[in-house]
């Protein structure tokens, strides 16, 4: 019997897993693009209460909230085809992903919008600055940096989901594992390298986003 | 468009034991794991902290799809036999969302007024009524509301065991009906969203009730606005590496 771990074996993969590695950054901070500014978006309009707008954005975002992102994935990959609109499935998933962590940044967003001192706003009508001014010279400067640190954990979040697009075909880390295993039927490096490769960059992250959170709260 | 509607639904249906089966499982191992693990996490000793500490930000810094294909085929292979695939994404959910549950535990235990400990002290209870009979029950309240995302975010988990092969409700629509109803599509895909936001809710009006029930009990009225403002400023909501 072989051993159960093989280094000659580990070395010879890694090349592969780390070139896996790559897509799934690009897409994890691709789909971070969208979700940081499609959450401001939707965290700004809700704050407009426009009557009807208001009410199925928030519908919108508590049912994509409330269910799987896979599911929504498989959606997309299914049924833009259906209309017309043919994506590949890298594409698929980062605007799958993208939309599902939106709907979470919209509500971080609204936290700190909220957490500006009604006067700021007062202050803001009293200069009589435009509504955009008072948005980006005003409000969003001080709302944004104080949730950055919730933010970054989204962001770390995201990074862990992308396997989920083994779904639909997409070559990342887990999927290339995946892959080798079924080539080798040798299962124990290939997952075992994944997984490590997840715990080296998100333990880092996370590490530096509770430092940002203890900076933030010591101001 | 409508006339595919009743086979869909009950093709559907047909996965709604395993989907429930894991929900129900994973919470049960959830909890569990989450007491364990966040009463580890605030022992005096420290080994005892080290080792949780290692399972909280193992679990915390993975991906829970590498976890599952973990367990599901380098398991066996170091342990000698095969694990049902259901039982193996039970273990998986329990274990993934335990990590955070930990966290949620420490933090709720932790947020009781230091005054409780200094007074259970004072009536000379012992560390383990102390615990029980005095933090606990304040703790529990604390715990609730970001348990309830928790959960859900368990629920929507469960999609993934179809990549092990359970037949639950997402690989009944993907791997059953989307070869087979092509046309109806988005209906499927509707009625298989709709399920799932169901039993969210349902979640979530079992987790409220349970507020209530836990703040009336320490002689509290459950302010859950506030308290859900405040996950959102923490990022507990996600599965993400919020919760700390």
């Amino acid at each position: 019997m072989s051993p159960l771990w093989d280094w000659d074996y580990a070395w010879s993969i890694l090349p592969d897993l780390l070139r896996a590695l790559v897509v799934t950054i690009q897409i994890t901070l691709l789909g971070s693009l969208v979700a940081l500014v499609l959450g401001l978006v939707i965290a700004v309009l809700r704050r407009a209460r426009i009557p009807v707008v208001d009410r199925v954005l928030w519908a919108l975002v508590e049912f994509i909230r409330s269910t799987p992102l896979l599911v929504q994935v498989f959606f997309l990959f299914f049924v833009l085809p259906q209309f017309g609109i043919v994506l590949s499935a890298f594409v698929v998933g980062v605007i799958g992903l993208g939309v599902h962590y939106a709907t979470y940044t919209s509500e971080v967003y609204r936290a700190g919008i909220d957490a500006v001192p009604r006067g700021q706003w007062e202050a803001a009508t009293a200069l009589s600055l435009s509504r955009s001014r008072t948005w980006t010279g005003v409000i969003l400067p001080q709302a944004i940096p104080r949730v950055l640190p919730a933010l970054g954990n989204y962001v770390i979040s995201m990074f862990k989901e992308v396997p989920l697009l083994i779904g639909i075909g997409v070559v990342e880390v887990v999927n290339e594992a995946r892959e080798i295993a079924s080539e080798t039927f040798r299962p124990v490096e290939p997952y075992t390298i994944a997984g490590l490769l997840f715990l080296l960059l998100s333990y880092p992250a996370s590490m530096l986003v509770r430092r940002l959170e203890r900076r933030r709260a010591a101001v | 468009m409508f006339d595919n509607l009743p086979r869909i639904v009950s093709v559907l249906l047909e996965g709604l034991p395993e989907t429930v089966i894991a929900t129900v499982g994973g919470i049960a191992l959830t909890i569990a794991l989450s007491f364990g693990g966040g009463l580890a996490l605030l022992s005096g000793t420290r080994a005892v902290r080290l080792l949780a500490r290692v399972y909280v930000e193992a679990f915390r810094g993975t991906s829970e799809v590498v976890q599952l294909f973990w367990i599901y085929f380098v398991l066996p292979v170091l342990i000698g036999f095969q694990l049902v695939p259901l039982w193996a994404g039970v273990l998986v959910l329990g274990l993934n969302h335990g990590a955070y549950g930990a966290e949620i535990v420490r933090g709720a235990v932790q947020s009781v007024p230091k005054a409780q400990y200094e007074g259970a002290i004072a009536l000379s209870l012992s560390p383990a009524q102390r615990m029980r009979r005095v933090i606990l029950p304040q703790a529990v309240v604390e715990m609730l509301p970001p348990f309830n995302n928790l959960f859900i975010q368990l629920l929507k988990s469960t999609a993934i065991l179809s990549f092990i092969t359970v037949p639950e409700v997402t690989r009944q629509g993907v791997q059953v009906l989307v070869p087979n109803f092509g046309s109806d599509i988005v209906l499927i895909f509707v009625v298989m969203l709709l399920i799932y936001l169901v039993l969210a809710v349902l979640i979530t009006a079992v987790m409220r009730l349970l507020e209530r029930l836990a703040a009336t009990k320490v002689g509290r009225r459950p302010s859950s606005v506030a308290r859900e403002r405040v996950d959102d400023l923490g990022g507990v909501a996600a599965g993400g590496g919020g919760a700390s």
